[in-house]
């Protein structure tokens, strides 16, 4: 490991201080060490990429440096300066802005209530609100972050109030401002519209960190780059000087295969259709519009889209979970869903549909069950485990035995909670699940979310098995590099609709992204898709 | 004219009754909107009716009364944040078991000191929040229409119901109008974000239940020492929950809450009326029915009229820093 | 995440509730104290009072029936994330159901009638559930609020009941006539008397067995069951269940029928192991008592039996001490209660940081997981 001394040599010369530097941090959560001796200095007037797989411990060190945690040994300073951070009030005095991965905004609340709170001037509200209204004109303009400053946040679609969290930041007078994967919830051409915004903010003398896991993204628009492994920073580099390869070998420490090997799709009959499907949702709000669609043996079907665009919805009416109000669904030749008909998701588990939630955390698992348990979650009333009264509890443990070996999960303890595992272990438990039971069409949301990059080849080799095994697979994704390298057609949705589809040997990410923001025939140009980009 | 004298004395009687009700569902809109589920309104409530009329008894003032009963309510209000926002507890819990511990308290120390079975000894007239009559009460009584409402329903009041109503206003204000009701609404609907701009979450929550404390020791004094004349054990059978119905049905925001509040207390001055009243065709209610009037009404509005009710994000979620 | 080091399971399910109650005892020590009295003298009288005799040690036992009986409902309840604080009116209702099967009845063998009070209980301990569980897995209906209004409704209801249609002819009193003998629940002094054991006489009957039964019952159904796995997999997580197939409305109703039904069995042991009639508010509060049983064994039927226990020594020792030291009445037994409900429940971690401190050695070596 490289000392802060060996990189203090900032790109703007050796004369200015660094915006930041952290100097032998340490923390420790319980038994964890989450961040040892960990040392960065960023230049100022700089974008800083810090990379690192899931837990490697970037969220922590930059918490630290927002106050929200207090280190347990080590420097901060702050252009050249020794400083104290002990709270996000410190750190936002010191020029420290953050936009967290998951938005900080109070949701029923107005884009300017938002950006005053916790900076109001004064015991009443309207004086700050006036003057915010002001600020939010100026900063407008200034670094292209136009938002209606009345309209409510939950009103506002994701992109826009990543937008609210900046100017938050800005409004606060941050001149160094952390991005915490800001671009998990964003189209490529709403991520490549941030990029340019982080442009104008350097051009403007501000400094940018930016945490991300998308080497992409590192290597288009920062200066510098830190890699994280494990709780330690392992290297830092010019980012002219370093690519793709080296930094996920970096980040993994082994030489990793950043595109999955898979053979020819042979789709055979389809298995599911779902006729002029639409969804409301119990707020009124239709969140699926008159879906047609077919999945077929022997295929990955990849549902792409910015989230929050009915994918969701879409795997909850194919699993049961949710009724449908138009339309019907087909599985096998028989009708599954129709309005005011809707089927169980264990009797769907028990006809062939498995379904891997999106979310192990609300929904694919129980955290405090154990593993035992969590394996038979939605399998639970099978004849196999259940007597007329008692649940054979050996034979449940054996179960998990079983996945564990198979799926190779550690620790392979079936007694020990789901939450002790890692998120790699645990989403390894939701799919042994799922596939065990060989099902005929297997549901995926999100498979390697929050999952360590060794436990990504594996699954990803898994759903590729089950497509050869002829089985019919719809994978919905957010990643779509994800989406790309395993689906073998493409669906994008947008708004509840189905928008286009590609075959995947055909598919762009330019194309795809159009179609992410709502343009329906990115062939004829983004002029006439309507887009505010 | 009889019908409309009895529906003055009914409109009367329900501003009367109200007042501990407005006081409650006030201290409980103010603390879950903070985030703090208060299930312990009643516990609170009944600590503070007992202390107020120990206090006003052995000073010979209500004045003196309300302060300590508003001090031993903060306390147990305290007791409840230390275990529900220090320790991160179970808010419902808390608060039953603040309810349980007052229920049990009040009486012993009642017992200890006047030796009546756990009650209090009736207050003479001057240790109690007495009817104020409104100037020009008396003058205007005799003009027709203005003079029924003005000197029969809307003068003739103790200090403590004046109060409540005026505290409706007021609560709106503070919640809409000032940074403290900003930062309060947004404690209650995501910590996090007020955490990260660099605010208390925890001291914003302590004071919010320490003004549901401040308010659930005036409506316990105006229990004690304005619609009663001592502290009987129980007495506040139930209004606390009552209150946090109200709350609920009212949405969390105080002029509906009032409103809500106006109809239990609507109900509860009825049932009192017709208690022993032969009714045309049904004849005299058994009085246990009318009784289980507002609690029947209770059910009845939580489950028919409220629909989805939407209450604040984070209402009874404790607040950890998540790593 | 990290995975977080557990405390051995003697400290987590033996010295933090032993820790904590011993918190409540201070504390209730120090109101003692306040009201002028010696708090170690009350003990010694509380002891003396449970434990110190055999017709003390009996009338302990047979508190303790009633708040195996209500720990067990709410501790049902809790297992599905419901607070369900109606114990005290499913008691009352339930006991209607029992009274009504010895009144009507009564001509039967004792054989016979054991069964169908016990069926009359729970039925309508259930039923008397079932509304509010409706309300909140329908119509979202706080469920708290909801049963604590069934209680004053049921205390409601039963009054009327009590004083206008089932009255005993002739009497004031509002109560029942008294059951037929073979109603009766054999004591348990009558029953080791005729295998020609001799213990004190007490209340303490047969019913203390059939609640050993219900903890073994609801040990199985919550652990060992799929219905069990439904409601708990509904109370930890209502969206993953759902996932699952599980309709966590079904399991609330569920839960609280169970719950309801586990609670009409007090007056199994209230009124036909000692009433021998519906009398007004024979629950006396047992039906709150539950919370603090449930929350003090941790909801695990084991636990449950223990913290009977100790309720049922503070409650009779209670009488005793009552008897002694006239300031201290029922009203401290209940003080002292509130304060087992707030450190054995909201403050349970309180003293789990030092613990932690104590049990778990730092992992210096600091392996980092994700």
């Amino acid at each position: 490991m490289t000392g802060p001394g060996a990189q203090a040599v900032s790109a703007a010369g050796g004369a200015i201080p660094p915006a930041v530097e952290l100097i032998g941090l340490n923390k420790h959560f319980g038994p964890v060490h989450a961040n040892r001796d960990v040392c960065i200095s960023v230049p100022r007037g700089t974008v800083h990429g810090i990379v690192g797989e899931n837990g490697a411990g970037k969220s922590t060190m930059m918490a630290m440096l927002y106050g929200f945690y207090k280190a347990d040994s080590g420097r901060i300073r702050i252009n050249g300066e020794d400083v104290h951070i002990t709270s996000p009030s410190d750190a936002i005095s010191r020029g420290i802005g953050m936009v967290h991965q998951h938005f900080m905004l109070v949701e029923p609340f107005t884009v300017l209530e938002n950006v005053i709170l916790g900076v109001e001037q004064g015991g009443m509200i309207q004086g700050s609100l006036n003057h915010a209204r002001k600020e939010l004109r100026r900063l407008g303009e200034e670094y292209g972050l136009e938002v209606d400053p009345d309209a409510r946040i939950r009103d506002l679609p994701v992109g826009l109030q990543q937008r609210v969290e900046i100017l938050k930041a800005l409004y606060r007078g941050a001149e160094t401002l952390i991005l915490d994967e800001p671009t998990g919830v964003l189209t490529p051409q709403e991520a490549d519209h941030l990029f340019r915004i982080l442009d104008t903010l350097r051009s403007q003398g501000k400094t940018v960190i930016l945490i991300t896991h998308k080497l992409r993204e590192i290597m288009a628009v920062t200066d510098n780059v830190s890699v994280m492994r494990r709780g330690t920073m392992v290297a830092h580099r010019p980012t002219a000087e370093t690519s793709k390869e080296e930094l996920a070998e970096l980040m993994v420490g082994r030489k990793v295969l950043l595109r999955v090997e898979k053979g020819e799709a042979k789709p055979g009959e389809c298995v599911v259709s779902l006729e002029n499907v639409s969804y409301t949702d119990d707020m009124g709000r239709e969140r699926l519009k008159d879906i047609n669609l077919s999945i077929c043996t022997g295929e990955i079907l990849g549902i792409a889209g910015v989230s929050g665009n009915g994918q969701s919805e879409l795997l909850e009416v194919l699993s049961g979970i949710s009724p449908i109000s138009r339309g019907r669904i087909m599985f096998k030749g028989e009708e599954i869903a129709a309005p005011g008909k809707q089927s169980n998701p264990q009797e769907l588990r028990r006809a062939g549909i498995a379904h891997v939630a999106e979310d192990r955390h609300r929904m694919g698992m129980i955290m405090d069950f154990t593993a035992a348990e969590n394996t038979i979650l939605g399998y639970h009333r099978g004849k196999e485990i259940n007597g007329p009264v008692l649940m054979d509890l050996k034979k449940v443990e054996g179960r998990c035995m079983e996945h564990m070996e198979k799926f190779d999960v550690r620790p392979p303890i079936p007694g020990l909670a789901a939450s002790g595992f890692s998120g790699g272990n645990q989403q390894k438990i939701v799919l042994a699940r799922e596939m065990e039971e060989n099902p005929d069409l297997l549901l995926v949301g999100q498979p390697t979310r929050g999952v360590d990059i060794g436990a990504i080849e594996f699954i990803h080799k898994q759903l590729i098995t089950m497509r050869d095994a002829g089985k019919a697979v719809l994978l919905v994704s957010v990643e779509l590099d994800e989406i790309m390298s395993l689906a073998d057609r493409i669906l994008v949705m947008f708004d509840g609709r189905i928008i286009g589809e590609v075959a995947a040997k055909d598919a762009t990410e330019q194309a795809l992204g159009l179609m992410m923001a709502g343009c329906e025939n990115p062939a004829a140009g983004k002029q006439e898709c309507g887009g505010d980009e | 004219m009889d019908f409309l004298i009895t529906i003055l004395q009914l409109i009367d009687g329900t501003i009367r009754v109200s007042t501990p009700l407005i006081l409650a569902a006030l201290a409980g809109l103010c603390s879950e909107r903070g985030g703090v589920i208060d299930i312990g309104l009643e516990g609170k409530m009944l600590g503070a009716a007992f202390v107020a009329a120990t206090v006003a008894y052995m000073t010979g003032s209500a004045w003196l009364g309300l302060l300590a009963a508003i001090a031993a309510s903060v306390a147990l209000s305290l007791i409840h944040g230390f275990a529900s926002i220090t320790h991160h507890g179970n808010q419902v819990v808390s608060g039953m078991a603040i309810n349980i511990i007052v229920a049990g308290l009040a009486p012993t120390i009642g017992n200890a000191i006047f030796h009546i079975n756990g009650d209090t000894p009736p207050l003479p007239h001057a240790a109690r929040f007495t009817a104020i009559d409104l100037p020009f009460a008396a003058s205007l009584a005799d003009v027709p229409v203005i003079g029924p409402v003005y000197s029969g329903v809307i003068s003739g009041h103790s200090f403590t119901t004046y109060l409540a109503f005026a505290l409706v206003p007021f609560v709106a204000w503070m919640l809409y109008k000032t940074r403290f009701g900003l930062r309060l609404r947004a404690v209650g609907e995501n910590p996090e974000a007020v955490d990260t701009a660099g605010v208390s979450v925890q001291w914003l929550r302590y004071r919010a239940v320490m003004i549901a404390g401040v308010l659930c020791g005036i409506a316990g004094t105006s229990l004690s020492t304005s619609l009663g004349a001592s502290f009987i054990r129980d007495m506040t059978a139930g209004k606390g929950y009552l209150a946090l119905a109200a709350m609920i049905f009212g949405k969390w925001r105080p002029k509906t809450t009032l409103l809500a509040c106006l109809i239990f207390a609507f109900t509860d001055t009825l049932q009192a009326r017709l208690q022993g009243v032969e009714l045309p065709v049904v004849g005299e209610i058994p009085v246990q029915f009318i009784i289980m009037l507002p609690y029947a009404l209770t059910v009845f509005l939580l489950a028919g009229f409220v629909g989805k009710v939407v209450a604040p994000a984070a209402d009874g979620e404790p607040y950890i820093k998540e790593h | 995440m990290a995975a977080p080091k557990k405390l051995p399971v003697w400290v987590n399910a033996g010295l933090i509730p032993l820790i904590n109650l011993m918190a409540a005892f201070a504390i209730s020590a120090v109101v003692i104290l306040a009201v002028g009295e010696n708090p170690i003298e009350a003990a010694g009288h509380i002891l003396y009072g449970a434990f110190g005799f055999g017709e003390g040690i009996g009338y302990t036992l047979y508190y303790a029936t009633n708040f195996i009986f209500t720990g067990l409902a709410v501790a049902m309840a809790f297992h599905c994330f419901l607070f369900n604080i109606g114990g005290e009116g499913q008691a009352y209702i339930g006991g209607l159901g029992i009274g009504l099967v010895c009144l009507y009845m009564g001509n039967l063998p004792f054989w016979a009638i054991l069964p169908l009070a016990v069926m009359g209980g729970a039925l309508f301990g259930g039923l008397w559930a079932l509304i509010p569980a409706y309300l909140q897995a329908k119509r979202g209906s706080h469920i708290v609020i909801t049963t604590i209004m069934f209680n004053f409704i049921a205390s409601s209801v039963m009054t009327f009941l009590l004083v206008d249609w089932l009255k005993k002819p002739g009497s004031q009193l509002p109560e029942t006539r008294h059951f037929a003998e073979a109603a009766f629940m054999p004591k348990v002094h009558e029953m080791l008397a005729s295998v020609g054991l001799d213990v004190a006489r007490s209340p303490l009957n047969l019913s203390f067995l059939i609640a050993l039964l219900c903890c073994l019952g609801v040990w199985i159904f919550i652990w060992r069951t799929r219905w069990g796995y439904e409601i708990r997999a509904s109370g930890k997580n209502p969206k993953a269940a759902v996932y699952g197939g599980i309709s966590p409305s079904k399991a609330i109703i569920l839960s609280m029928c169970i719950s309801g039904a586990l609670a009409g069995l007090v007056g199994l042991n209230e009124l036909m192991g000692v009433q021998h009639r519906v009398v007004v508010n024979f629950t006396n509060g047992y039906g709150f008592v539950g919370i603090a049983i449930a929350l003090m064994g941790r909801n695990h039927p084991l636990g449950i039996i223990f913290a009977s226990l100790l309720m049922g020594a503070l409650y009779q020792g209670g009488a005793e001490l009552a008897f002694e030291m006239p300031t201290l009445t029922s009203d401290m037994i209940w003080t002292i209660q509130g304060f087992v409900i707030l450190f054995t429940g909201a403050l349970e971690h309180m003293f789990r940081p030092q613990l932690e401190r104590i049990f778990i050695k730092s992992d210096s070596e600091g392996e980092v997981y994700e």
